[in-house]
């Protein structure tokens, strides 16, 4: 907490959703500022990435609000959310499987400078170094080349997080970073994901499972650093 | 009993033993045949049941015609189960026999997933993550029935990742990491490895 | 209209739809649990009209030869249909679903042969329904009998479905295997059985609805092809996979169009509008605003997981200069082609060209897009009819004409591509196969405009493009460039976003593009090149008709780029190539050549699932010494 002394990047206030009946997030309120690392923790279905989706704008919050650096969000569409400088990554893995490493960065890159439309030139030639710095920094330069298709579960989330840092956000949601990972690559991650949010100045919330340290139905967020540091 | 983190390959190995996915090499032997060529269908009326993680409850279905749907003849060297059986078992499920799967809990949609399966009248039962986002009640009242069905004769291999989970059920414990097995033991001798749980499931 | 005609309309469209719910339910069935759109399925109604007509005759006519032929008509179909799926469709269950359609479709052509062989070309009108064959009166006005018959029957066989799929087991597990059929093999159902009963079942439902049309329409050979797109319809508007959903939109079309037919002419603010000319399209336009206002179909429910569609696909390299080398030299061989060969070759190769500019902009929204499309001729018809009506009735000169007609197809893709870009999977595919259907039949009702049904004659190029050779290079060089556009569209960031929409919609909604948008853009483009094809053939012909915007025309389409392999660049361009020059070479041959085709295709699907270019490419690294070849190369 020692952290968050610059204005809150994000500020989420009584935001809830429920599906068909069932709560899924209540009443949830938190704030992340520049530089702060912030976790979502609860078991598996207590309504993490239900609240995830809501800060991204993938689906609509029943009530409450959303602010990214004071300005309302709530009801933005995910890529107007994205435009603003808010990066994410998913739970299960969202890639382009049948784009090489280099060619998932260079799309959010082309993305990130506004030349989608372009019709004539060759999109593998545009934005190489930019790419090739950003997998640098997520360890994943050698495997530029490959494609994304056959990669390893591990290598795919640090894809998506050079993806996410494509248009430099101010805010990067990571969905379950580290799950499924082995405990080296998993402290290496956080490290990671904490360097950015320190050497970087972004704001990083992400979420964790771990049911021995909370059983509760309802997401708590708490400020927390990896065990590493 | 499996224990491992979220993607060590716990799910895939079960998958596996029921057929849904092919191993690369390697036999699966079970009840004495060769199952790893077999179609899952085959496997199961071998005796061998399944309950995924997922659930994968028939949604459309109401609860009697899930169960309608596990129902094979049984066998001799297993318990034989019958709808009424079952809700004895599981009382939840015997006041909702025609609701449609669709329309319960977590939880109850967790108890119907093992009722079908038992449904089936296997002589051993895969479950795949049972206690995964049920509520500490829910969990509890799962252990219990996990030991009833233990008592009954049957054979269970668990995957978890629930510590005190697994602690309360199994017996034996393997340890799954990016595929492999790291180690196996007795739940009382994990239980005291204390560098062994660190090194593996620390969270 | 007065009381009594609303109520024979009513009682009219009452018995129309009762056929039209049956071979509907069917195809619902086969779809729900074996996950196989099955495209033969109209060829098995066309099988059950055909059977009873000869079996009235075997059995000596009379009530048995009536109700006997029905029920064994139904009864032959089913065993067919469940041959079908122990022979065929068991090989191909793990094939990308676009060649299982392909693989269906082939076995429409053979049938639709055998029907012709064993039956001949003339329609065969089959006999009154002893015992029915009178009228009754209602509301002062004569009604036959049989249509009676048929009203009760439809509800009876919703009746009995319901409670084969709810009261008795097998039900239970189709039902079940239909949510989730993995799930129902874990737990020791046999699916292959399970998977051939349905089959069958579908199949009797088929025949038996063909088979009870007997006293009502005669056997014809088009048969297969109007009932399949009827069918789709109903499916598709009472939601894939939902058996109450296909008698309610059986009932809503059957309505609509036989209230169409009682209004007839209806003069509307001055105008004389023909309702009973509108009963060709209404049941498209119902469909098309059924899903832009409820996109799973009236009963239907959106599917929980999208089915991957087979291997994934390897990342686009830019072609080897060696690749450029033997490209530039395949170039060079077509424009040295004319100073060797002439005449017909040329026609032939003029003919390739145009279908492999045709076929690779179906390929262009279909793989990279993500897009099935099954009414790509709408935009190569709306291109020749563009330029041709241009050129005959605007009077404007030759080359101007050429150039407008594709912008007429992209505007109509740009209309059409705003509400498919809103569906995806089949849906998507239904809602482009209405629009083309809408298209065709504006085409041919709209005489005074557009020629009916003789279409436009006199489509002439310019003097001096007049010559075989001089139009082939026009071809060459229109053709050329539109494919080499498209190709090197695909290499541009464009292509690559609109591929990201494809491998993660979620991805690329999340890194800021606008899936939607970028897809219509892509869908007119692909329309804008179909539609280029399309004015070059109008003006090689000399003549067109409403044949280049109807559904066979788009099956074509889909049958070269299938053919090709949907993961590489250069599979529609073989896939048109083998395609336009086996149907050139195997229809002047061979009387049958719809069956030789469907036969050839069946081949190639069940020997190379991946395609022709998929086969070579694998052929080629085996050739070179076994180095691996870029799968999505030049």
């Amino acid at each position: 907490m020692s952290q968050a002394m610059n204005p809150p990047v994000l500020r989420v206030k009584n935001l809830s959703k429920a599906y068909g009946g069932v709560q899924a997030v209540s009443d949830v309120s938190f704030e992340v500022a520049a530089g702060e690392l912030l976790a979502l923790i609860g078991p598996n279905g207590a309504g993490k990435t239900t609240c995830f989706n809501m800060l991204n704008g993938q689906i609509a919050a029943d009530a409450g609000g959303i602010e990214f650096e004071g300005r309302p969000v709530r009801g933005l569409k995910p890529r107007e959310i994205w435009r603003l400088g808010v990066g994410r990554t998913f739970q299960i893995t969202a890639t382009f499987s049948s784009m090489t490493v280099r060619e998932n960065v260079q799309t959010a890159l082309l993305s990130h400078h506004r030349r989608l439309g372009s019709l004539f030139s060759i999109a593998t030639r545009q934005h190489v170094e930019e790419a090739d710095a950003l997998l640098a920094r997520v360890g994943m330069r050698e495997q530029a080349e490959r494609a994304c298709g056959v990669l390893a579960y591990g290598d795919l989330k640090r894809v998506e997080l050079a993806v996410a840092l494509a248009n430099r956000p101010r805010l990067l949601l990571m969905d379950e970073p580290t799950a499924g990972m082995a405990p080296r690559e998993r402290n290496e991650l956080m490290q990671l994901a904490a360097e950015l949010a320190r050497g970087s100045n972004i704001a990083v919330l992400f979420t964790e499972h771990d049911m021995d340290v909370v059983f509760s139905r309802t997401p708590t967020a708490s400020s927390c650093w990896p065990a590493a540091n | 009993m499996l224990l491992g983190r979220n993607g060590a390959g716990k799910s895939t190995t079960m998958k596996s033993l029921i057929g849904l996915v092919r191993p690369l090499s390697g036999e699966i032997a079970f009840a004495g045949r060769r199952v790893e060529r077999l179609q899952p269908y085959q496997i199961a009326r071998l005796g061998l049941g399944y309950v995924p993680e997922e659930r994968r409850i028939f949604t459309d279905l109401n609860v009697m015609e899930n169960l309608e749907v596990g129902r094979q003849p049984p066998r001799e060297n297993a318990p034989r189960w019958t709808p009424e059986r079952l809700f004895e078992l599981f009382p939840n499920l015997g006041r909702m026999r025609d609701r449609p799967g669709g329309r319960m809990s977590g939880g109850e949609q967790q108890m119907l997933t093992i009722a079908r399966t038992l449904m089936g009248n296997p002589s051993a039962i895969l479950l795949d993550e049972p206690s995964e986002g049920l509520a500490p009640v829910i969990v509890e009242q799962m252990a219990r029935t996990i030991l009833e069905l233990k008592r009954e004769g049957l054979c269970v291999l668990l995957s978890e990742q629930n510590l005190h989970f697994a602690q309360l059920v199994a017996d034996r414990a393997y340890i799954v990491e990016k595929g492999q097995i790291r180690y196996s033991g007795s739940m009382a001798e994990l239980a005291a490895d204390d560098a062994v749980r660190e090194q593996y499931l620390s969270v | 209209m007065t009381a009594s005609a609303i109520l024979i309309q009513f009682l009219n469209g009452l018995a129309s739809a009762s056929s039209l719910f049956m071979v509907a339910a069917g195809l619902s069935l086969i779809f729900g649990v074996t996950r196989i759109v099955n495209f033969a399925h109209g060829s098995l109604y066309m099988l059950g009209l055909y059977l009873s007509y000869s079996l009235f005759e075997l059995l000596g006519g009379g009530p048995l030869g009536f109700w006997g032929g029905v029920i064994a008509a139904a009864l032959i179909v089913a065993v067919f249909g469940a041959l079908v799926e122990v022979l065929l469709l068991r090989r191909i269950y793990h094939a990308p679903e676009l060649l299982q359609l392909l693989a269906t479709f082939a076995l429409g052509l053979i049938v639709k042969d055998v029907a012709l062989w064993v039956w001949g070309p003339e329609d065969l009108l089959g006999p009154r329904a002893p015992g029915l064959a009178g009228a009754v009166e209602i509301a002062g006005r004569r009604f036959p009998e049989y249509d009676l018959f048929l009203i009760a029957i439809g509800p009876l066989v919703l009746g009995a479905l319901w409670l084969l799929l709810t009261r008795t087991r097998w039900g239970t597990l189709v039902r079940a295997a239909t949510e989730d059929r993995e799930m129902a093999g874990a737990l020791g159902v046999n699916q292959r059985w399970l998977f051939t009963g349905v089959f069958a079942l579908g199949s009797l439902l088929a025949g038996l609805g063909g088979a009870l049309q007997l006293p009502r329409e005669p056997a014809q050979l088009f048969l297969d092809l109007s009932v399949i797109s009827d069918a789709f319809v109903v499916v598709v508007v009472g939601g894939l996979g939902s058996i109450g959903g296909a008698f309610l939109a059986a009932l809503l079309i059957a309505e609509i169009k036989s209230f169409c037919i009682g209004l007839g002419d209806v003069t509307l603010f001055g105008a004389v509008f023909s309702f009973s000319k509108l009963t060709l399209v209404v049941e498209f336009i119902v469909m098309a605003v059924v899903l832009v206002l409820r996109p799973w179909g009236l009963l239907g429910r959106a599917p929980a997981v999208a089915r991957s569609s087979g291997a994934v696909e390897p990342p686009l390299v830019l072609p080897s200069p060696k690749l450029r080398l033997a490209g530039l030299a395949m170039l060079a061989a077509l424009v040295l082609l004319p100073a060797v060969f002439s005449g017909y070759t040329l026609i032939l190769m003029i003919d390739i060209m145009i279908f492999a500019l045709f076929s690779v902009s179906l390929f262009f929204i279909m793989g990279p897009g993500g897009m099935h499309s099954f009414g790509h001729a709408a935009y190569f018809g709306l291109g020749a009819y563009g330029a041709g009506l241009l050129a005959l009735k605007g009077g404007v000169p030759m080359e101007l004409a050429l150039a407008l007609g594709p912008l007429c197809a992209a505007i109509g893709a740009l209309a059409f591509g705003w509400f498919c870009v809103r569906l995806s999977g089949v849906y998507l595919a239904m809602l482009t196969l209405a629009f083309s259907q809408i298209a065709w039949s504006i085409v041919f009702q709209w005489d005074a405009f557009t020629g009916g049904s003789n279409g436009l004659v006199g489509i002439w190029p310019a003097a001096w493009l007049a010559s075989k050779e001089a139009y082939y290079y026009l071809a060459l060089s229109g053709c050329g460039l539109g494919v080499f556009a498209l190709w090197r569209i695909l290499y541009s960031p464009f292509g690559y976003a609109l591929r990201a929409g494809r491998d993660s919609p979620l991805r690329a909604d999340a890194i800021g593009i606008d899936v939607r948008t970028l897809q219509w853009a892509g869908f007119t483009l692909a329309g804008l090149a179909a539609g280029l094809a399309g004015a070059l053939y109008a003006f090689s012909k000399g003549s067109i008709s409403p044949e280049t915007l109807s559904v066979p025309r788009s099956v074509d389409g889909l049958v070269m780029v299938l053919l090709g392999g949907i993961q590489s660049l250069t599979g529609p361009v073989w896939g048109a190539i083998v395609f336009t020059w086996l149907q050139d070479v195997v229809a002047r041959e061979i009387d049958y050549w719809r069956a030789v085709l469907g036969a050839i295709i069946l081949l190639l699907v069940l020997a190379f699932p991946g395609g022709l270019a998929g086969a070579l490419g694998r052929l080629a690294t085996r050739l070179s010494g076994g180095k691996a070849a870029p799968g999505a190369a030049t």
